[in-house]
């Protein structure tokens, strides 16, 4: 419960964390389009350099980063792996009929697992230097042309800080409502895969119930206190851009031509 | 049977991963007599809640060991030991209706019993009889316990915890949130079971009303220490020790005292309860 590093904040006073959230995401968001311009070692080796820097830009410790990526490791070998079975091209190491590892499947494999990798640390970067709440801002501001097109952009950004909010209520819940079925005699993580699943019922029961009353009385207060969607409001927090928000946007369309600059057949389109 | 708890030099914390939060008990020594009611009471944040917990093995301790009966809880502890203690010490939560879950009140008290090993028909049998004990009728068992009232939810649950037969009965404020007469209701009970079974009873409040009236010996705590422990009588009789732990007086003795300045008649004894101060009156020829 408490190795969970998605989603969680470090406070601290870093250049990365003092950027506004929109460009954060923004940038973040670049990146992950820009990371399947690499198609050789060196954009992968460039791609790298600039991950490591924001990483080490930001002050959280790089075993921090390691702990985020632990719960996806096996997605990501999952991936990896059918990518090595079912690429074909180059020299053909082993072949099972359809299923061959060869040369091409081996560095497809290689750039597949810094691809994924590199996407969840930067993630990282701006999950643990932004505040939940400045993220929503960030998101909800970001949206904001879509109002045009009537999407509900504001209740969008209120279901986001108040799923946010109530994490930690979630988190604590869960572990009491724990504590109170082993007391009960529950052993959890033990016997077959369909035990431990059944095991899963008094713990998730108990809490639907309660997220569910504390949804209805959520809306009671806030009804209470006035509240009407759809209203035009003002906000509290205000985002402002700064120079090195700029600055960030610049350093990305850098990257960028790096990239092309760097690319095994030089020009972007394909 | 009833047995002795016993808290050798406990100190324990929390782990979050990297993170150690502060010790919330700290070399905690103490001795819970077999077949006595204490009550725990102290500021929120003392530690009350982590000291129920280590009873139960949910919070293993960190240094010192706890021994209920024969078992013995120990920082390396392993879980099947712990699941034998755990059928031995009854723990009520705060609040334990949140731990209904089944779709019958029949399946959700049978729960803890099966878990432990007791046959269907068995559990079922047990059900109906820790039912009654609760003060329910029959029928609620085929009911779903999210159809209950207040009250009787926290009844239910509590029932889903005596059933699992407990020598010992752990409880972590039982009458919060009820009505008066359902807290009555609900302390009344515990103190019946106390009685009725020899059933060691610890019980976390915050209420000195319930300390005085059901009771027999208290244990302060603060900054997760035992700071006293002591019969329920010498530490209300205690002038400096009330005050050096902030502990409120119940009604009936904040009266006699308030009396006893005013009128300058000394009442024989200390009275903790309303019928202490009756007997206490009608002995000094006032009533």
């Amino acid at each position: 419960m408490n190795k969970l590093i998605l989603g969680r904040y470090f406070p601290g006073d870093s250049w990365i964390h003092q950027l506004d959230p929109r460009s954060k995401l923004l940038a973040c968001i670049y990146f992950i389009f820009v990371l399947f311009l690499a198609n050789n070692w060196q954009t992968y080796a460039l791609l790298w350099i600039f991950t490591l820097v924001v990483m080490y830009l930001s002050g959280v410790s790089f075993k921090t980063y390691l702990r985020g990526v632990r719960p996806l490791i096996w997605l990501i070998l999952f991936t990896v792996f059918l990518q090595v079975l079912f690429t074909s091209g180059g020299t053909i190491y082993v072949d099972w009929g359809p299923i061959t590892i060869s040369e091409f499947g081996i560095t497809n494999g290689i750039y597949i697992f810094c691809r994924f990798v590199m996407i969840v640390f930067v993630s990282t970067v701006v999950t643990l230097t932004t505040k939940p709440i400045d993220l929503t801002d960030g998101i909800n501001s970001l949206l904001r042309p879509l109002r045009a097109l009537k999407v509900p952009v504001d209740e969008f950004a209120l279901m986001l800080s108040i799923s946010l909010r109530f994490i930690p209520n979630l988190l604590d819940e869960t572990q009491k409502v724990m504590d109170a079925q082993a007391a009960r005699g529950t052993e959890f993580g033990e016997g077959s895969l369909v035990k431990q699943m059944k095991t899963l019922v008094p713990i998730f029961l108990p809490l639907f119930v309660s997220s569910l009353n504390r949804a209805e009385e959520l809306a009671n207060a806030m009804e209470v206190r006035g509240y009407q969607s759809g209203e035009k409001r003002s906000t509290f927090r205000r985002l402002t851009w700064q120079k090195r928000d700029t600055l960030c946007l610049l350093f990305m369309l850098a990257l960028t031509a790096g990239l092309a600059f760097l690319r095994a057949d030089g020009s972007i389109l394909h | 049977m009833a047995m002795e708890v016993i808290f050798d030099n406990v100190s324990a914390d929390y782990q979050l991963g990297p993170i150690r939060s502060p010790l919330v008990l700290h070399s905690v020594d103490v001795t819970i007599k077999s077949g006595s009611y204490t009550a725990v009471v102290g500021y929120t944040g003392a530690g009350k809640s982590s000291f129920l917990k280590a009873m139960n093995g949910l919070l293993l301790p960190k240094e010192g060991q706890i021994s209920i009966g024969t078992s013995v809880i120990k920082p390396d502890k392993n879980k099947k030991a712990l699941k034998s203690i755990r059928k031995r010490v009854g723990m009520v939560f705060q609040f334990p209706e949140s731990q209904l879950f089944a779709e019958t009140v029949e399946k959700d008290i049978c729960f803890g019993p099966i878990n432990f090993g007791v046959p269907k028909t068995e559990a079922k049998e047990i059900a109906k009889q820790v039912l009654e004990q609760v003060g329910l009728q029959q029928d609620i068992l085929k009911k779903s316990p999210f159809s209950l009232s207040g009250g009787q939810k926290r009844r239910v649950a509590i029932a889903g915890i005596l059933a699992i037969k407990p020598d010992i009965l752990v409880l972590d404020e039982p009458g919060a949130g009820l009505d008066p007469n359902g807290r009555k209701e609900i302390m009344d009970l515990i103190s019946s079971w106390h009685r009725d079974r020899g059933m060691t009873t610890v019980l976390v409040t915050h209420d000195m009303e319930d300390v005085v009236t059901y009771a027999d010996r208290v244990i302060v705590m603060e900054k997760g220490q035992v700071v006293l422990h002591d019969d329920v009588e010498k530490v209300f009789s205690n002038h400096e020790q009330l005050e050096k732990w902030h502990l409120d007086v119940p009604d009936a003795r904040r009266f006699q005292l308030n009396f006893e300045k005013k009128t300058g008649i000394l009442l024989p004894k200390v009275c903790l309860t309303i019928d202490d101060l009756a007997d206490a009156f009608i002995e000094v020829g006032l009533a």
